[in-house]
């Protein structure tokens, strides 16, 4: 059924879609993100504002880019803004748990001409929440 | 009388324990029932219906005041058109080349580029629309109502609930949608007879009086549409509260016969009753209202008043103060390299947190504390065309709306234009928060569009043939909002809410985050003419 109807899009949406990053492959069940891998939650989650290209965007305000981002270096920060949120980000840890946030923060600081290799651990997202 | 309840029984809580209001407010309403609750609940202050007094009176002289108003929805049109009748000279800048903000509406023709540069184009057909940011109205938000008043814009009720529309499951009922009426009146019946058997066998005796005993038998018959025994059961009775397996005719054969009624067991499993509430709360209680013709009938006639104050395509990047006045730099879209300045004697600022959190501000420390301490909420609305109104023809749904735990959570029905032949737009999606608000926001809206036909078509068949076209609104891709509105956390509002709503200098914030009326245009309305009216206190003062 869902052929049908993705048969609507135009080529060149669907062929922008699969340049960018992997589209939305299966809808959450419930309130929180059932996507595992880093690349998953990314495309699920993240681009929404931060964009396909990891590039953000610019309207009244602006979504920052976390291509090639210099405060993405101290693996604290960007950590704290995930799972606490940060201005109007949302505290996205909430929707999360410590192995997922965890991935997506490895994932996008290895990817997006960001390459730091001091990976986040389940552990260190655990610290970083709340009480 | 309540208070004495109320202190009664305070004494028993605990020697030195101080009471708080939620605790009286509880007691209250344990001892003596929830319309003392209420009536206490009005004269201890909280709000019960809106805190709206009627027109705003800004009497006295302004001495040629001038004030800058950033934002051109419904808070900034509202101190516009108030402080340019009580005699400021007002100046409004706007970043969208409209007025109105998220008062908005989507009919054929218009185009929308979101956050990330995907472009719409609306297909509607002319005379159908979508309302992509607020689309109802309670009867309680009455200075929207005022406002809807005197600017002549003319209202129809919006339809919450209709009995006729579905509840969904995925897996339960065999993902086959029920009707409201049935799960409502078999819930409420079976629930009434576990209810009335209790009574009948004494169990209940301690917290039911022997007087109010019969009364509440009577009571739960009547409203769970019981038999003489107290029993809910598939017969004429239920028959006239969920409906017939053959309704009543006219001449031979007209008998009506009832049918099987949906065991309670299977009701509470599948959590249908959980939407019953929707059907009940405060905020979406009818009557509803929505304005004839598309929700920016509100902003568009506020702009008929003060479209001329506004400059459009006005982006802000910078908002100083000092003794002598505000500052206000901007930029135009059309020049973006070019940075212009206005200047005033006092500012409303209604530019949501989600972009003054990013804006240059000269406010006190508490205030940019709070303007960074809100996130903005996910929300996502679809409108899907239709060749022809199949809900109506096919299911005799006429206006409401449909729950499902689908992600799209909910297909709302056009409550206009009924029983015609032809077009129409349903509200195929709206989900607002959780994963899957996300999930479609980080989807290009051709997809959005997509996956809302594909699960709806597994509550209405008939999408299949008689889908057209669709347009599709992520409101974190909304670039004059970056958010559907402010989500504020209990904690936040107690550390931060004041300091957000204090004046500071020359600057006073408004708009729906600096209200407890989040996302509801009331909200917005109301933070306005609380903020001018501090600020013209203020200046009449001088």
């Amino acid at each position: 059924m869902i052929a049908t109807f993705l048969s609507l899009i135009s080529p060149a949406a669907l062929a922008q879609n699969a340049t960018n990053s992997s589209s939305v492959a299966t809808l959450s069940a419930g309130f929180k993100f059932a996507g595992k891998s880093g690349e998953e939650l990314y495309a699920s989650v993240c681009q929404g504002c931060h964009m396909p290209d990891g590039k953000g965007a610019t309207g009244a305000g602006a979504y920052p880019s976390i291509a090639g981002n210099e405060t993405l270096k101290a693996r604290g920060y960007m950590l704290d803004v995930v799972v606490n949120g940060k201005r109007a980000m949302p505290p996205l840890g909430d929707m999360m748990n410590d192995d997922q946030v965890a991935a997506v923060v490895n994932y996008v600081r290895t990817h997006f001409s960001n390459n730091y290799r001091d990976a986040v651990t389940p552990a260190d997202v655990k610290a970083a929440r709340r009480p | 009388m309540t208070e004495a309840i109320g202190f009664r029984a305070a004494k028993q809580v605990g020697s030195g324990t101080a009471l708080s209001r939620r605790d009286l407010l509880a007691l209250i309403g344990t001892l003596a029932g929830s319309a003392a609750m209420y009536h206490a609940m009005s004269s201890l202050g909280f709000a019960s219906d809106s805190t709206y007094k009627g027109p705003i009176k800004l009497g006295g002289d302004v001495g040629g005041a001038s004030v800058l108003i950033l934002g051109a929805g419904l808070a900034g049109m509202t101190a516009a058109l108030e402080l340019r009748k009580a005699g400021y000279r007002v100046q409004v800048l706007e970043c969208n080349r409209r007025p109105g903000g998220r008062n908005w509406t989507l009919r054929g023709g218009d185009t929308f580029t979101e956050l990330g540069g995907f472009t719409q184009t609306c297909e509607f057909e002319q005379g159908l629309y979508f309302n992509p940011g607020p689309w109802r109205i309670p009867y309680h938000h009455r200075a929207v109502l005022d406002y809807c008043k005197r600017l002549n814009v003319a209202l129809e009720p919006f339809i919450q609930l209709n009995h006729n529309a579905l509840l969904h499951a995925s897996s339960a009922f065999g993902g086959r949608p029920q009707r409201i009426r049935d799960i409502k009146a078999d819930f409420q019946g079976q629930v009434s007879e576990l209810l009335a058997k209790a009574t009948e066998q004494g169990r209940l005796d301690e917290a039911v009086s022997s007087e109010d005993r019969e009364i509440l038998l009577e009571a739960l018959r009547s409203w769970g549409a019981l038999d003489k025994n107290y029993a809910y059961k598939a017969n004429l009775i239920s028959a006239g509260f969920r409906g017939y397996a053959k309704g009543p005719g006219g001449g031979l054969g007209a008998a009506p016969i009832a049918g099987e009624t949906i065991d309670l067991s299977d009701i509470l499993k599948s959590r249908l009753w959980r939407y019953l509430q929707n059907f009940a709360v405060l905020e979406l209680q009818t009557t509803m209202f929505q304005p004839v013709g598309g929700m920016d009938m509100i902003g568009k006639a506020f702009a008929r008043e003060v479209g001329d104050l506004i400059r459009y395509d006005a982006k802000v990047v910078r908002i100083q103060q000092d003794d002598g006045g505000v500052t206000v730099t901007y930029v135009d879209g059309k020049a973006p390299a070019i940075a212009q300045l206005t200047k005033a004697d006092w500012c409303i600022c209604t530019i949501p947190l989600s972009i003054l959190s990013q804006i240059q501000i000269d406010v006190g420390a508490h205030m940019k504390a709070a303007i960074d301490a809100v996130p903005y909420a996910s929300a996502v609305k679809v409108g899907l065309q239709f060749k022809r109104r199949f809900w109506e023809e096919d299911e005799v749904i006429y206006g409401g709306i449909s729950y499902t735990d689908l992600p799209i959570r909910q297909i709302a029905y056009p409550n206009t234009g009924y029983n015609r032949s032809g077009r129409g737009v349903l509200l195929g999606a709206y989900i607002i928060e959780g994963s899957n608000s996300y999930e479609f926001t980080s989807m290009p809206p051709a997809e959005r569009v997509a996956r809302a036909v594909a699960l709806g078509s597994r509550i209405h068949p008939q999408y299949e043939d008689e889908f057209e076209n669709g347009i599709a609104v992520a409101w974190h891709r909304v670039p004059f909002t970056l958010g559907c509105a402010g989500y504020w956390t209990e904690k936040a509002r107690a550390e931060h809410y004041d300091s957000l709503c204090q004046t500071d200098g020359r600057i006073v914030l408004a708009g729906e985050h600096a209200s407890y009326l989040p996302a509801w245009q009331e909200g917005a309305v109301l933070s306005s003419l609380d903020a001018i009216s501090r600020l013209h206190a203020r200046v009449v003062k001088m």
